[in-house]
């Protein structure tokens, strides 16, 4: 086989710990622990093959990685190799004097979460009280060093009333760009579902109230709006394709072609720690696995749309039909585009259950 | 059109985009908050003239001397990319 085209963007999930516990967090539910975290100098040969291997960009995220104490180090490390450095942060361990050294050190860019516009529903949320109030300061500050800020807010039941309200607030925030994204149901979001999932109606009504927004502000804001793809009539290409775009690393240098591949059993997951991130891109079962459009089954087989969407999102078609190779269901061709209508229904009755936040802890 | 450029203000590539020479793939690209644009080489000669310190009239008449071409075609090309990349907030105007 010839050798695959160079990765443009690397996923660094630098660390699962996480002073927050979002119920709608897409990490796995079984986290790494710290001891298992892989050292400075780790993350920094991987930082430099990547550079060596054709990446151009890479997003340093967790976890939460403000939790690394040698960040400014690795953004550093990142410059110097030419990368441009993406920090994606819930800005909770990010003090002024940090957030400037980062910005000396190089940093190109930083995405905030939050929560929601209000505070209190914001705190509950994120399962930490104070957590709004000090984003807030955070923003502030990436401002105040110059450096452009994205403000992202995850969409679910919970909020998605304020939906336009989140996004005012992170253009007075003086955010540049703003990322509204409809929740996706992988790792925690997946376990909270059920108290997650807005009804139909909401998710409508919340897509025409950020589009208008979207429309308003138009040339002054850059709002990226993803949207559920429960209700859309074709999927997206995920990760842009399996294999073809991007490279995620967990904590303990696990190199995933999605964050979420951990989820398809059977698949054959190499690590840094003992495969040049070369052999990995190139070689790895995982990657292969569904690399192109060899692997695929009847509808994605004979369709013209399969160099477009690669078939959708593998993790979406294990869940949903019991096999990663068939069509994203979310697709109208799938045979089971029925089960996304039945989840959407099935979760979001008018009783919704507690959340489980997200936590290292997993058996208490 | 409405969105043309004041001659007098300065181009200029916020902090967080940047102009990149990728020597793997032998192209140019504008590296940029979540996205990653590929450049032809006109789209290069233009960016790498928007250093926030030439006015937008400036990077014109240079450009003029580049490419063999009548100023008001070249004047009217480059406003138009540039206001492109401005409303994506790719571009900031000094
Ligand atoms: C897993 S977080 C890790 C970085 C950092 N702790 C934070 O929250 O920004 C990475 C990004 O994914 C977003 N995110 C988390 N769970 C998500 C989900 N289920 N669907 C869509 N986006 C999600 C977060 O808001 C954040 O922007
Ligand atoms: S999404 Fe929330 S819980 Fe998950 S890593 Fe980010 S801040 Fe922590
Ligand atoms: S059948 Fe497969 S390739 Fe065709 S549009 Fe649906 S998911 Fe995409």
């Amino acid at each position: 086989m010839n050798a695959p085209a160079p990765p443009v963007g690397l996923l660094a999930e630098l660390t699962h710990r996480c002073p927050l516990g979002c119920p709608y967090c897409s990490n796995p539910l079984e986290l790494e622990g710290r001891e298992a975290e892989m050292s400075t100098e780790e993350w920094r040969r991987t930082f430099t093959e990547a550079a060596a291997l054709g990446v151009m960009q890479v997003h340093l995220s967790g976890g939460e990685p403000a939790a690394r104490r040698d960040l400014v180090d690795l953004v550093a490390h990142c410059a110097a190799a030419g990368l441009y450095t993406n920090l994606i942060t819930s800005g909770i361990g990010l003090t002024a004097e940090r957030i400037a050294a980062l910005s000396a050190a190089g940093l190109d860019h930083v995405q905030l979460s939050i929560q929601d516009s209000d505070e209190e529903s914001a705190d509950r949320i994120a399962g930490y009280r104070g957590a709004a109030a000090r984003k807030r300061e955070v923003a502030a500050e990436v401002v105040r060093a110059g450096l452009p800020l994205t403000v992202n807010a995850v969409i679910h039941r919970a909020n998605i009333g304020r939906a336009g309200a989140l996004l005012e607030q992170a253009i007075a925030w003086g955010a540049r760009r703003v990322e509204i994204a409809h929740a996706q149901y992988y790792g925690w979001a997946r376990r909270n579902r059920a108290a997650l999932m807005p009804s139909r109606a909401e998710a409508i009504r919340a897509i025409a109230e950020i589009e208008a927004l979207k429309a308003a502000h138009a040339g002054t804001i850059v709002v990226d709006h993803v949207i559920p793809d429960y209700h859309a009539t074709y999927p997206k290409a995920c990760m842009g394709g399996w294999g073809r775009r991007l490279i995620n690393v967990t904590p303990t240098g696990r190199v995933l072609p999605c964050h979420a591949a951990e989820t398809i059993p059977g698949l054959d997951v190499w690590s840094v720690r003992e495969h040049g991130l070369g052999e990995v891109w190139a070689s790895s079962p995982a990657f292969v696995a569904f690399r192109g459009t060899d692997w695929m089954v009847e509808p994605c087989r004979s369709c013209s749309r399969k160099g477009v969407d690669f078939g959708g999102c593998r993790c979406q078609a294990l869940a949903l039909t019991g096999d990663a190779r068939n069509a994203d269901p979310v697709c109208h061709l799938s045979p089971f585009h029925g089960q996304v209508d039945a989840v959407v229904l099935a979760e979001t009755g008018s009783v919704v259950p507690d959340y489980a936040y997200r936590s290292l802890r997993l058996k208490d | 059109m409405s969105d043309a450029p004041d001659p007098s203000s300065r181009p200029t590539l916020p902090r967080g985009v940047r102009l990149k020479h990728d020597a793997l793939r032998g192209e140019w690209v504008l590296l940029a908050p979540e996205r990653l644009l590929k450049l032809d080489t006109v789209a290069v000669e233009i960016l790498q003239r928007c250093t926030g310190e030439a006015t937008f009239d400036a990077v014109v008449d240079d450009l003029v001397r580049v490419f063999a071409a009548p100023r008001e075609r070249i004047a009217a090309d480059v406003g138009t990319m540039l206001s492109g990349l401005a409303a994506k907030r790719l571009l900031d105007w000094r």
